[in-house]
């Protein structure tokens, strides 16, 4: 058979993808991709030659997503206030905070944190997340380890 | 497992219903860009949940039960376009419709029907019953098969009615054996009968 419909998509892999969405770029930007996703999903979606692994294509997606979020991120004009006073100016944080995991999470290097989020937050098998990252299985499972050795440590 | 991979698999802290904004901001875009060939949703009867789909010709596909949702879905995906998303506000009107059918407030359905589910002989007999046996009247399968020029199609007539991919509008509930007995029916013949009841065609 052919495609499944795009809601079965939406069902099996939304709320995954939204959570992955949350840890990568923060609650206020993980709206904005998921949309981005979820259209650029939808708009290439019936050009898919067979639904053997949508959930590696929807995330490799993402991973994209978030790419141009950071770079839209590092573009964004920093208000002249902000400047003054010290704060504001760099790389903003995604707006996540608890007992210190998730903003660990947000400072890690990109690959890492896509990587230990594909991994356990959207359960995704190393080869996808090798296709998401664009490198080989055996990168991809070096930089869940490289992430998840970090954050330990980090935790310790 | 460790404490931290527990951690990171209950996934990172989110506001409440912020799945569900950002699923509604897809859904508007998604619309607005016209990439929703076909929007299902769900609409409430007194004879249980049914589903409706409607493509940019018209209501293209009805359920009888929300436990069909996954072959009905996966109909639309085969035979229409897989971008199939639920969207309830493009079948308002619909569902306004349904819900006043139901209450017996309307006799006839206002609704643009898209027939590409339907082909053949099994059109031509399921537009000629939408077009020519109203509210509150009945049919038998014999009299169909003479209407659409097959007298001897009884039973192609039946099968027709059996694969009719828009119950309820195309109202094949209306169609009886000769003799007025129930003949068989999509949703269950207590539906049926309801159906038959609530337009005044039975009166026991």
């Amino acid at each position: 058979m052919g495609l499944p419909a795009f809601q079965t998509v939406i069902d099996e892999h939304g709320p995954a993808l939204h959570r992955y969405l949350v840890g990568t770029v923060g609650v206020h930007d993980a709206n904005d991709c998921f949309q981005e996703t979820m259209i650029a999903a939808l708009r290439a979606f019936p050009s898919l030659r067979h639904g053997d692994n949508i959930g590696g294509w929807l995330f490799t997606i993402a991973h994209r997503k978030v790419i141009d979020a950071a770079r839209a991120r590092d573009r964004r004009p920093v208000p002249v206030g902000a400047l003054a006073d010290g704060s504001g100016g760099g790389r903003e944080l995604p707006d996540v905070s608890d007992d210190g995991l998730w903003a660990r999470v947000s400072a890690l290097p990109t690959k890492q944190r896509s990587a230990v989020l594909l991994r356990f937050v959207a359960d995704r098998p190393y080869a996808d997340i090798a296709d998401a990252l664009a490198c080989s299985e055996a990168a991809a499972r070096q930089n869940v380890r490289a992430g998840l050795r970090r954050l330990r440590e980090e935790l310790a | 497992m460790n404490k931290v991979e527990t951690q990171l698999r209950d996934g990172p802290p989110s506001e409440a219903g912020s799945l569900d904004a950002a699923l509604a901001a897809f859904r508007h875009r998604a619309d607005s860009e016209g990439l929703v060939e076909v929007a299902w949703t769900e609409v409430d009867t007194p004879v249980g949940a049914m589903l409706l789909a409607t493509t940019d010709r018209g209501l293209v596909r009805v359920a009888l039960s929300r436990a069909e949702e996954d072959v009905f879905l996966e109909d639309l995906a085969d035979n229409i376009s897989p971008r199939v998303v639920e969207h309830a506000n493009r079948l308002d009107p619909v569902r306004r419709q349904f819900d006043e059918y139901f209450e017996g407030k309307r006799t006839a359905f206002d609704v643009d029907v898209d027939w590409r589910l339907s082909h053949g002989f099994r059109r031509d007999v399921l537009e000629i019953l939408h077009d020519q046996v109203p509210f509150g009247h009945v049919v038998s399968y014999k009299e169909l098969a003479e209407r659409a020029g097959h007298p001897r199609a009884s039973r192609a007539v039946g099968t027709a009615m059996a694969t009719n991919p828009v119950p309820i509008v195309v109202p094949c509930h209306r169609v009886l054996r000769t003799g007025g007995a129930l003949g068989g029916y999509g949703g269950g013949l207590d539906m049926k009968l309801h159906l038959l009841r609530l337009e005044g065609a039975l009166l026991s």
